[in-house]
Formats: structure tokens, C-alpha cells, sequence
């Protein structure tokens, strides 16, 4: 049995409220190691009764062993999201089986650029992307499209303000817009994935995640703008 | 292991039957796929078989849709954990298809539109055990779910049910597949809980 498949025991570090409706879960977990960004790891939970659930999250960060981040956004009436983002307190425990997936997955050594599309929670295994290549000090061109509902469902704003940063991040808002914000509020479309030096053209690793709507919907869109589908990797979030 | 998850475990839902290890039941119908939907038209639409001496048996859309159908209803079984009780599928069994085929290969590479591929032994597509499908709860199977024709083996994890199928090709030597490349298990049994290699 490989590392990755091995159940380790968690310890719940750290659980800031990040939104109305999510948290950002650390984990102590000895054992564990050697993760690349866009990778998830399964948690399973256990009630006193012998009772489990497992669901599956994406690394929010990678790069520091014996550490799992994850991010959980509430899903209504999900079993497992709504105890994580509830009720869990620092010191509870779980286990950690990971990490796991190699193809949704973005190496350090990839010097070529990277056109990220994220909706909503779908921005976690981005994030790993983001926080791996500013660890490293890589120069790969980088540029994050968000959308998301409203300001107020932004997640890590601050991190995300590209003011000093190398990457561009396009924040798109789909319900309502910051004051005086200059794209009005709509579904994402072409125009906001196109940009210079990350059209399909420049040949860029197309990463998208998000629900199954927005992420069919993105696929079509920058498979119409004439990105190449084998260059286009998409991960979906499921419900519960 | 002794681990308890303190204050889990109070809106559990009853799956109504066994269901395997680690999965959930529900009832939506998620989607999973490593790239971008294939837009297949069933004009160009066509399903080549190959042996392992390189023999092609081809159909075409209206050869599939001119083959007896049958109507199956089964359980469904998702690798990302998710389970689907009595989903209703009507498809041509791959038994039929494979009827006139010669071949003593026992491996088969499945191949899809868009490129994704997945393995399997040949016996498992046999007996009453696979489908190539084309419907889903009556209505034709949409794009996103693999349309407009996909492959079911519901006694595998899903992802062996391959999306936009286009071809076997059946080899004397296993084969991985594009899941199984990367970390997934090269059979696949949901009961045994063969989700990783």
C-alpha cells in the first residue's frame, strides 16, 4: 500500500470563517507529504457510533508536509460540509488519506504560461497553484479569471489583490459588483477570458474548476476561442 | 484506528439499501471529466472494434440504432463517491456487438471522442454486464453525461463507463487506460473499494 493510500490520523489546527458560508480548514497530520497543486486529499469522518463519510477536497496549499489546507464551502443539507463548516472545532479529529490525482496538476518545473478559471469554491486547487508558484519564485506566466456572486463571496481577497503580484486576477461578478466596478454584473463570458499572452494562440495550460455548469460552459467557451481541448484540464465539485 | 470526529454523525441518510464502501447516495447526476465536452454527431458517429490480429468491425449510427435495444435499470457507483440508485439507461448490449467478433484477447482498451480512454478485461463486457447506451431516464443521453453514446458497465466504478465512446480495441495484454495512468485502479470493483492502485 502506497503512502497515499494509507489513512492518517488529522488534528484540526486552524478553521477561520473565510465567507458567510466557508471556512479554511487546516490540518496537523503526521505522515503526510509530498503533494503538487491541484491535488485533493479524501477526509474521513467518524461518529461515535462507528457510523463514516468520506468526501473528497482540493489542496489549498501545498509545499509543507505533515500540513493538509483545505477549503469547505457550506452545501445545503451536505452531510459532511455542514459539520466542517458548523460545527468542527480546533482540536477535533478526522483522517486523511492523500494526496490523490495526478493529472489535474500543475509542476513547478512548467515554465509555460497558465490561464486559471475558477467558479466560486472551485478556486481551491487553484490557489495551491497560485501559493505554489509564488513559493517557488517561478515566472511562468500566470492569469486567475474568478467568478463568484457578490464582493462579499470573494475568498481571500487581500491574497488574491494583484497589486503585489506578478499574476493578473480578473474578478467577474456575476449578481452584484463592487461600487462603481466597471464590468457590469453577468455570467462569465469571451470577452473576459480573453487577455495578451494567455489567448489560444500563446498555447496556455487552460485550468478550470468550479460547479459542472460553469465548468461545461467555460470548457465550450475557450474551446470556441480556439484552445486546444488537450490543453484544457477541468475538475468539478460535486455536491455534499 | 480508535479516531472519533466529535459532534459528527447526527443527518445521515439512509441509503435504503447496502451501498459500497465510502459511498453516498444521491440524487443528483454530477459530472466528471478531465477536459472539455466533445461535440460527437451521430452523422459521423461510428463505433470501430480492432482485435489483437487487427481485424475492424465498424458500426454506424443507424447500424446501432437498427440493433435490438434493451431498457436496464441500475446502481451507479462514482469513484469521487458518489452512488446513484436505479438510474434508467436503454443502450445495445456489448454482447450483441461483440457476437461475430473472433478474437482470444482478454483486454480491452476503450476508447473515447475527445480522446479518453479506459481498460477493462474483455469478460467484463460480456454476459449481460455492459451496454453501449444512448438513453438516459427515456430521453437521449445528453453531451455531458456522454452522449450521444456512452459506454455502461455499472458493475465498475463509473469512470470505466466511458463518456462519447468511439471504440474497443481489444488486446492479449492489459493496457492502462487514461485514469489509470495517473493513480487509479486498473479494475475498478466498487465493492472491494478498488479506487487507487
Amino acid at each position: 500500500m502506497s503512502a497515499s493510500s494509507q489513512w492518517h490520523v488529522a488534528t484540526v489546527v486552524d478553521a477561520p470563517r473565510i465567507t458567510r458560508t466557508a471556512r479554511a480548514v487546516t490540518l496537523s497530520v503526521p505522515g503526510f507529504s509530498g503533494a503538487l497543486a491541484g491535488q485533493h486529499v479524501d477526509l474521513r469522518l467518524t461518529a461515535a457510533d462507528g457510523y463514516q463519510a468520506v468526501r473528497s477536497y482540493s489542496l489549498t496549499a501545498v509545499g509543507a508536509d505533515e500540513r493538509v489546507d483545505v477549503l469547505v464551502d457550506r452545501v445545503p443539507g451536505g452531510e459532511v460540509s455542514t459539520y466542517l463548516v458548523d460545527d468542527l472545532r480546533v482540536g477535533d479529529q478526522m483522517e486523511v488519506r492523500g494526496p490523490l490525482g495526478g493529472y489535474f496538476v500543475w509542476r513547478p518545473d512548467d515554465a509555460g504560461a497558465v490561464l486559471l478559471v475558477a467558479g466560486g469554491s472551485g478556486l481551491a486547487p487553484l490557489l495551491a497553484m497560485l501559493r505554489a508558484r509564488r513559493k517557488i519564485g517561478s515566472t511562468a506566466p500566470f492569469r486567475l479569471v474568478y467568478s463568484v456572486r457578490t464582493p462579499d463571496d470573494v475568498f481571500f481577497p487581500d491574497e488574491l489583490d494583484g497589486g503585489a503580484s506578478d499574476v493578473e486576477v480578473a474578478l467577474v461578478f456575476t449578481r452584484t459588483t463592487p461600487a462603481r466596478w466597471p464590468r457590469p454584473a453577468a455570467r462569465l463570458g469571451k470577452d473576459d477570458l480573453v487577455a495578451p499572452g494567455f489567448d489560444a494562440a500563446d498555447g496556455p495550460t487552460v485550468f478550470v474548476c468550479g460547479s459542472t455548469g460553469f465548468v461545461e460552459t467555460v470548457a465550450g467557451l475557450v474551446t470556441e476561442l480556439g484552445h486546444d481541448p488537450a490543453r484544457v484540464r477541468t475538475e468539478r465539485f460535486g455536491g455534499a | 484506528m480508535g479516531i472519533v470526529t466529535r459532534g459528527f454523525g447526527g443527518r445521515r441518510p439512509d441509503p435504503g439499501r447496502p451501498l459500497p464502501p465510502g459511498q453516498f447516495l444521491t440524487q443528483d447526476f454530477p459530472v466528471l471529466s478531465a477536459g472539455p465536452t466533445p461535440d460527437v454527431e451521430v452523422d459521423r458517429w461510428e463505433l470501430v472494434v480492432t482485435t489483437e490480429h487487427g481485424h475492424v468491425r465498424r458500426w454506424s449510427w443507424g447500424e446501432l440504432m437498427a440493433t435490438p435495444a434493451e431498457d436496464v435499470v441500475t446502481d451507479i457507483h462514482c469513484v469521487t463517491r458518489w452512488s446513484k440508485h436505479d438510474t434508467r439507461w436503454r443502450g445495445v448490449s456489448v454482447d450483441v456487438l461483440l457476437g461475430d467478433v473472433e478474437t482470444t484477447g482478454e483486454f480491452v482498451l476503450v476508447h473515447s471522442y475527445g480522446g479518453y480512454t479506459t481498460n477493462l478485461p474483455l469478460a467484463d463486457l460480456l454476459d449481460g454486464q455492459a451496454w453501449i447506451a444512448f438513453e438516459y431516464e427515456g430521453e437521449p443521453l445528453e453531451p455531458v453525461h456522454g452522449g450521444p453514446a456512452r459506454l455502461l458497465v455499472p458493475h465498475l466504478y463509473f469512470w470505466k463507463s466511458a463518456k462519447w465512446v468511439r471504440g474497443f480495441e481489444i488486446h492479449d495484454v492489459d493496457e492502462p487506460g487514461f485514469w489509470e495512468t495517473y493513480g487509479y485502479h486498473g479494475y475498478g470493483d466498487p465493492w472491494l473499494e478498488q479506487r487507487y492502485a
